[in-house]
């Protein structure tokens, strides 16, 4: 049997990598792709404490779902906002997208 | 070691390589589908973890839906997708540093805790997890409100979505 050890550290290894994406890429998709890395090692840790909890309590695969749909709307939303900026200033490089930067 | 804890550590393996050529990959299409390949890692993982649902959902909603989506994104910004060129900015060391302090600071974190070599119970004879998990959505007892509050924060953001990304010409 695996230990729940080996869940959580795996799910912290692939926030990690997520995290460096979030912080190191210069195009806005890929930015939007560390979050979905970062969002699913959430989910993998509700997944595994329910399973290693009181199975008969739902509550971590409910949050997962709850999970599942806030990223589905922040995806969608992100790639909309993604796809104005580049209509209307032709590039998706974060660093040049500073129309509110002070 | 048990063939599942092979299983696991193999599944764990690709998932991680496969995310971490998300973040590294030049050509975003190609990270893309690195990110359905880790999708299905994770998918796969849920399994393991005896969630049935959650694996089929993220199937189905992930691979099928958002990961298509991203490559749509791809593909209508695909002028400036910029091949050659630098893909991280000038601070990528400072990421590194970050991811690397947080995943140090959560190992640590866990050492300390003792339930960590914890391992599953079995699953009691006759327990339907996914009927179980309907009934925890619809029930008033449990997780109605926030069962409803998803479905209209994803009408919000599907309308949204479509507002924004409107071509008012």
């Amino acid at each position: 049997m695996v230990p729940l050890s080996w869940y959580l550290i795996f799910a912290a290894a692939l926030f990690s990598i997520g995290l460096f994406g979030v912080l190191s890429r210069r195009n806005a998709v890929a930015i939007l792709l560390g979050i979905e890395l970062m969002l699913n090692s959430v989910n993998i840790n509700l997944a595994a404490f329910w399973r290693y909890g009181d199975v008969l309590q739902m509550t971590g695969q409910v949050f997962a779902i709850i999970v599942f749909a806030v990223a589905a709307a922040e995806v969608s939303v992100g790639l909309a906002l993604v796809i104005s900026v580049y209509r209307r200033r032709n590039t998706v490089v974060a660093d040049d997208i500073n129309m509110m930067k002070w | 070691m048990t063939g599942e804890q092979i299983i696991f550590i193999l599944v764990a393996l690709f998932t991680l390589g496969s995310g971490f050529m998300v973040v590294t990959t030049r050509n975003l299409v190609h990270a893309a589908l690195w990110l359905v390949s880790t999708l299905f890692g994770v998918a796969v993982t849920f399994a393991l973890l005896n969630a049935s649902f959650l694996a089929v959902v993220q199937v189905v909603v992930y691979i099928g839906a958002i990961a298509i989506l991203f490559i749509f994104a791809v593909m209508l910004t695909r002028k400036d997708m910029r091949d050659q060129g630098p893909q991280t900015n000038r601070n990528w060391w400072v990421g590194v540093l970050l991811s690397v302090l947080t995943f140090a600071g959560l190992f640590f974190l866990l050492q300390g805790w003792n339930g960590l070599s914890k391992t599953a119970s079995a699953i009691p004879v006759g327990f339907d997890a996914i009927s179980e998990l309907g009934n925890a959505l619809i029930s008033p007892d449990a997780y109605v409100l926030p069962f409803e509050v998803a479905s209209v924060l994803l009408v919000a953001a599907l309308v949204g979505a479509v507002y924004v990304a409107f071509n008012r010409k």
